[in-house]
């Protein structure tokens, strides 16, 4: 069986901080990179034979883009889903040029077209 | 003022967007882009007087941005820097392919897109709207926030997060291309004339130096023109701003209180902007491609071509605002409708049309409706219904000067017929 985990969490203090920076433990020299904080989570399950099949960081709620199809247009909004009974359906990643392809792919989607919402979230890029 | 710092003036107004723009496209950073776009114009102010201006101000500016950003790349430890840097070196000052020839949508003046991005949907209205004043106009962070009335540290963060959200949302720094145009296309012309319209309907504010709004979309409107010649209902916008500007000088008595239409002394109505606007319009009717900005345009032309109000040709507009409701119904077109066709066809068939708009219940708690309606009974005669209209328009009415015509009007109605 296949588990999607959706990760909840608070987020960080200032959204326009580098949320790379708020997700780092310390490490001991300053001089060298800081582990990510998941790190050690992955090593374990890893070891443990779980099956990690795709997994990542998100950009933090301000960048994201929430789209919906209504008579064939396009609506654009910016931000995440407002608080709505609407539950989690199903998800996606997909690697596109840019925001205006990823509009298009997710217009395209059938949940789009009946009447449910797509949030488009970028995943936090390699640093 | 000496010369020099009339030219740094001058040059900042015509060639800050551009500097930003290019900026922009060659480093892809774009607080970068308008920190060195900044520090270019204070290289400018510290030179200029002593070397003189140089011949082409614009180019200087440019290339003294472009430096900056190179020496600040350069600088900075950080990989991705160095990355910008090199692409940078091998990127044209110049933007890839002059006006005419096939890139995005076969237009790519920086400044295009600079607004597009600006301007993408995916960003909150107020965030494009706060993102075009500054990157494209040039206002600071605190004139910004001055024109919205909010706080300076609101507006800052604003821009911020519209800027981050670009970056790390990935939308692209581009003219759209030709099938999404038309839709961007519109999403542009509503920025601007909320801009303009913002401008032009405060009529108060605590701050006198608070930037004229109005002066700076139509500014803006005359750069998309420029850059998009073949879209009429980009020179719609601009002739409609024109034509709405021209008014402005007789909109207000000396003492703040709204003139209508009908009352306003056209003697003082700006002639230059009307024969601008006039003149772009009957170009924009060229390309036969009408759309609500031009029908809009083509209402303020009827008015600005009647030098007296009795010379107002009302069918004409009414049909007009026909032709908008056909484009899109809107209660607020429907009433402006009925107020023409009063004016075409009398006070009773107007009546009769308002009288329709209120009982489908479209424009709850508008105080226009009401006041229009009060306006209609008034000149039928009927004084009593007239001044409970007023009365309801005036518990709607939600800026000053609007409360004040009302009670005035009300007054007049109060002290009988022949006092109007």
């Amino acid at each position: 069986m296949k588990y999607m985990l959706l990760m909840l969490g608070e987020p960080t203090e200032d959204e326009d901080d580098d949320p790379a920076a708020a997700t780092t433990v310390a490490a001991a020299d300053p001089a060298e990179t800081p582990e990510p904080c998941w790190l050690p989570w992955h090593r374990e399950m890893t070891a443990r034979g779980v099956g990690l099949l795709d997994g990542a960081q998100l950009q933090p709620a301000s960048t994201a883009t929430t789209i919906a199809v209504s008579d064939g247009e396009v609506l654009l909004s910016d931000g995440p889903f407002a608080e709505t009974k609407e539950q989690i359906v199903g998800y996606g990643v997909i690697d596109v040029a840019d925001l205006d392809e990823a509009v298009y792919v997710a217009s395209r989607h059938p949940v789009a077209g009946q009447g449910g919402r797509i949030e488009i979230r970028p995943l936090l890029a390699e640093r | 003022m000496t010369d020099a710092d009339a030219a740094v003036a001058q040059a900042f107004r015509q060639e800050w967007g551009r500097i930003v723009a290019t900026l922009i496209r060659m480093t892809g950073d774009w607080d970068l882009a308008e920190e060195c776009a900044q520090d270019a114009f204070a290289t400018a102010i510290a030179r200029w007087p002593a070397d003189g201006v140089p011949d082409r101000p614009g180019a200087w500016l440019t290339t003294t941005a472009r430096n900056r950003a190179l020496d600040k790349l350069r600088r900075s430890k950080n990989e991705a820097a160095k990355l910008k840097e090199v692409a940078m070196l091998s990127e044209p000052a110049e933007p890839p392919g002059g006006p005419g020839e096939a890139g995005d949508s076969g237009l790519t003046d920086d400044r295009l897109r600079l607004i597009f991005t600006c301007c993408h949907p995916a960003l909150a209205l107020e965030a494009r709207v706060a993102l075009t004043l500054r990157t494209l106009a040039g206002l600071s962070t605190a004139q910004i926030a001055r024109a919205f009335l909010v706080p300076e540290a609101t507006m800052a963060k604003r821009l911020v997060r519209a800027k981050h959200k670009i970056r790390d949302a990935g939308i692209p720094y581009r003219v759209p291309p030709a099938h999404l145009l038309p839709d961007r296309m519109i999403g542009v012309l509503a920025v601007l004339y909320l801009l303009f319209n913002e401008g032009y309907s405060a009529t108060s504010g605590p701050d006198i130096v608070r930037p004229d709004l109005s002066a700076e979309a139509i500014r803006l409107g005359r750069v998309l023109t420029s850059l998009m010649p073949a879209e009429p209902e980009a020179i719609g916008l601009l002739a409609l701003m024109l034509l709405t500007d021209a008014r402005r000088p007789a909109r207000l008595d000396p003492d703040g209180n709204v003139v209508t239409l009908e009352e306003q002394d056209r003697t003082r109505w700006d002639a230059a902007e009307i024969g601008d606007g006039l003149a772009l319009l009957e170009a924009a009717r060229r390309h036969r491609r009408a759309g609500p900005y031009q029908l809009q345009a083509a209402i303020a032309a009827c008015h600005a071509r009647a030098a007296d109000p009795e010379d107002t040709d009302w069918a004409q507009i009414a049909g007009l605002y026909e032709r908008l409701l056909d484009l899109g119904s809107s209660p607020v077109v429907e009433l402006n409708r009925a107020v023409a066709v009063a004016m075409a066809e009398g006070p009773a068939v107007g009546l009769a049309l308002v009288d329709s708009i209120e009982a489908a219940g479209r424009l709850p708690g508008y105080h226009l409706l009401k006041a229009t309606r009060a306006d209609l009974l008034r000149r039928l005669g009927r004084l009593d219904e007239a001044a409970e209209s007023y009365q309801a328009a005036l518990e709607l009415a939600a800026t000053e000067p609007e409360r004040r015509f009302l009670s005035r009007r009300l007054a007049e109605i109060a002290a009988g017929p022949g006092s109007c």
